[in-house]
């Protein structure tokens, strides 16, 4: 385990892509890459980064990589990985890019697959928290009091009022080899995850959020110090699951101030000091169960 | 290199391939919808590489005991100017 | 060579087998399931060397299809009904994509009601998918259809993937003797699978890729092209075949004492044999009468229909399949064919057999006594009034 900013290879293997300025989701596919190397075999469904990276004759990957449906990520995964076996190659990684949607939503059936399976690929899912692509619509993974475009906030509800699904506990009840938490404000950690992720025989999954200027309402230079804001806030947390046990790699001694976090994002305008406070409890409920599970023993 | 080839290489049946997959390509540049650009100081940059490693684009490459930016990928986002430490990188308004 | 008693998804399955694929990825549903059964076994014997992957829909086993089709394996799914339509998705995806897979569609009522019998709704509903369609008589066919579909998917030329269609029950669970070639000649007849069109570690690709209105029209037109030169790849593949195991196909279209006919009844798949035997009962009583089969949907064999056809005075197309609101599939597609050729005679349609309905003798001989009343127009065979 030695990847860093000095080890990391300098080619750029997606690269020339028409994403919007600062996006989270071209970041981890970038850094994803350079970490796995060549060998890569991208499969990436219908999303964000499928229609701005596969546009011909535009095309922006320098490794192998493929536009799968949009509920097809993990199945078109296991059937590359299968057929590469069976021709005897050897000396390739396949790894999935879809969004929250592509993952939480319509694509997780093919997901569950793939793991019960265990087939050996590494799965990312790049949560930017709504369906960025198609004009900001509510997924599963769209987080509590986030205006969308089909959660508008107005007089009688104010944006999405489910919370967001955990698809990391998810995927760790298959009894997967491998998964992990990441935010793209933490991309040494990141990285460290692919790396170990990538070296596994077996599936793996990393589920990295990754803010949308665009559906977030931020600054084009915001994106980055926002990923690290929602780690440092406690909104989201970095963890991994191995083995059977969990292992946090973070825990904020004091939580930065999550109403600082909200008032920044036009997607959360909206929010009264009444909701922020819901959401800090919800915060710190969520808290609880973790300290329980990670450092009861 | 800006470009792999010409946009209008690829029009006509002769030239488009039989199914949809080709190599990397690149036809047209990203730079039309910047309206600001990153400039390093390379004297205030102390080389920690922050900014390439950020970039969503790519565009930021080492360069010795520093870093060069290639403008007709960079979109202009401004993460780098934001993750240096050093107060290396300024944005310029384009004109 | 031997001679084997053999369902039809069992004399599929053996085709497959001799086929060499390297990935089979398949989910079950009734009456495909025993195909795919066979499939396990003959893996688990080590008599098939192939990746039998165990998805958990058929939009994956599709999906997972594609996957290995793109790193250039040679790959068979297979299905039925409800699990055609929830691939439906996959289908002009991997079309378009130009990958020669090979699916076993057991032709299968769709649903509601609910049914699991034969009718061939479920393939009419995706015969636009871009995918060669062929449609067998009986159980050496079947095995026939699978060795000759992985050599005409993958000709150059081609690229395209083919759905062969057995009738569910009356051929994927009927019994017949089938010959069954060995190994080593289906060796020397189908060749490995070999292409540019894949992902590859020496020289990676972008695949699947989004092509606006400045190119797409040239990418459909391409794979247009493909589905049109299977025409002459299917009557090659033939020629090939007989000359390997000696048994004659007669390209798209079968036909059955139609050089002297008045009166054609067109169908397809298991039909064909009842029509037959109704033709020569028929015949015996001195009526000019025969029987055409589709023996492939796509390409369309339009040239073969219009010359079988000359000097006909009626045609009547027996199928089992309706699109609500118009007529047959099957008839639509013959019309259009009549239509662009001088063909000035009646020409009607007969749906029959629906949800796994018997179309007895009597019913056939009441078609072509029809016929000769020169009736245009569709009619529901057997209807209970």
């Amino acid at each position: 385990m030695s990847v860093n900013v000095n080890t990391l290879r300098e080619d750029e293997y997606f690269f020339g892509h028409k994403a919007c300025a600062g996006c989270g989701g071209a970041l981890a596919v970038r850094i994803a890459l350079k970490v796995i190397g060549p060998n890569a075999i991208a499969t990436i469904p219908a999303g964000c980064m499928s229609a701005v990276g596969f546009n011909f004759p535009q095309l922006c990957f320098k490794n192998n990589a493929i536009i799968s449906t949009f509920a097809g990520t993990a199945s078109m995964m296991t059937g590359i990985e299968a057929g590469l076996k069976a021709l005897g190659k050897k000396d390739y990684k396949v790894v999935g890019f879809a969004g929250d949607g592509g993952t939480a939503d319509i694509g997780i059936q093919a997901l569950s697959g793939a793991i019960d399976r265990n087939d050996d690929v590494l799965y990312i899912c790049y949560d930017n928290e709504a369906y960025m692509n198609t004009g900001i619509q509510k997924s599963s993974l769209t987080p509590f009091g986030a205006r969308t475009t089909t959660t508008p906030a107005g007089r009688n509800i104010k944006g999405n009022q489910k919370v967001k699904k955990n698809m990391f506990e998810i995927v760790a009840a298959h009894g997967i080899r491998y998964c992990a938490t990441a935010s793209i404000g933490y991309l040494q950690d990141f990285m460290n995850k692919v790396e170990k992720a990538a070296s596994i025989k077996g599936t793996s999954y990393i589920h990295v959020l990754a803010p949308c200027p665009t559906g977030w309402g931020i600054k084009t230079d915001e994106c980055v110090e926002v990923a690290k804001e929602v780690v440092d806030c406690g909104l989201w947390y970095l963890a991994e699951y191995e083995h059977g046990t969990y292992r946090l790699n973070r825990r904020p001694r004091e939580f930065t101030d999550v109403a600082h976090y909200i008032r920044r994002q036009d997607r959360f305008k909206h929010l009264s000091d009444t909701e922020i406070k819901e959401i800090t409890l919800q915060r710190d409920a969520k808290w609880q169960l973790l300290d329980k599970q990670y450092f009861s023993k | 290199m800006i470009r792999d080839v010409n946009e209008k290489a690829f029009t006509t049946l002769k030239n488009i391939p039989f199914a949809p997959a080709y190599k990397h390509t690149l036809v047209s540049v990203n730079s039309g919808f910047r309206t600001e650009k990153p400039v390093c100081n390379r004297d205030k940059c102390n080389g920690c590489f922050l900014c390439y490693l950020y970039c969503p684009d790519g565009v930021i490459s080492k360069d010795g005991e520093s870093i060069s930016i290639n403008y007709d990928y960079c979109k202009g986002c401004g993460i780098c100017q934001k993750i240096c430490r050093k107060d290396a990188i300024h944005m310029e308004k384009e004109r | 060579m031997t001679k084997e008693f053999l369902s039809g998804n069992e004399a599929f399955a053996y085709g497959v087998k001799l086929s060499r694929p390297h990935v089979i990825s398949a989910y079950p549903i009734t009456p495909q399931t025993t195909v795919v059964e066979k499939l396990a076994t003959l893996v688990e014997k080590g008599e098939l060397k192939a990746d039998f992957i165990h998805v958990e829909s058929e939009h994956s086993a599709l999906s997972a299809a594609i996957g290995a089709s793109a790193v250039g394996a040679r790959t068979f799914t297979a299905t039925s009904s409800q699990g055609l339509l929830y691939m439906a998705e996959c289908l002009p995806y991997a079309a378009g994509g130009r990958f020669p897979i090979v699916m076993m569609n057991a032709n299968r009522s769709t649903a509601l009601p609910w049914n699991i019998y034969g009718d061939q709704r479920d393939s009419l509903t995706l015969l636009d998918s871009g995918w060669i369609q062929a449609y067998a008589k009986d159980a050496q066919e079947a095995l026939d259809l699978a060795l000759m579909s992985f050599y005409i998917a993958e000709d150059k030329r081609v690229a395209t993937p083919v759905m062969v269609n057995l009738d569910g029950f009356t051929l994927t669970h009927t019994y017949e003797a089938v010959e069954v070639p060995s190994d080593d000649e289906a060796e020397g007849f189908l060749p490995d699978y070999e292409t540019d069109n894949k992902l590859s570690l020496e020289e990676p690709k972008n695949m699947a890729f989004t092509a606006g209105p400045d190119t797409n029209t040239e990418f459909k037109y391409k794979e247009h092209l493909g589905v049109l030169a299977a025409r002459d790849v299917i009557s090659e593949c033939e020629g090939r075949f007989e000359e390997y195991f000696g048994r004659k196909y007669t390209g798209l279209v079968e036909q059955y004492r139609t050089e002297d006919a008045e009166y054609i009844v067109i169908t397809l798949g298991t039909l064909y044999k009842s029509v037959c035997e109704c033709v020569d009962k028929l015949r015996d009583r001195n009526r000019k009468v025969g029987c055409l089969r589709l023996r492939y949907l796509r390409p369309f064999p339009k040239t073969e229909l219009i010359e079988a056809l000359k000097g006909v005075k009626a045609v009547g197309v027996l199928e089992k399949d309706i699109s609500f609101g118009n007529e047959g599939t099957v008839y639509t597609n013959v019309c259009s064919a009549l239509q662009q050729s001088s063909f000035n005679q009646p020409c009607s349609n007969y749906i029959a057999g629906l949800g796994g309905r018997d179309v007895p003798l009597s019913d056939i001989e009441e078609i072509f006594e029809d016929l000769e009343r020169e009736q245009n127009g569709v009619h529901f065979v057997g209807l209970e009034e």
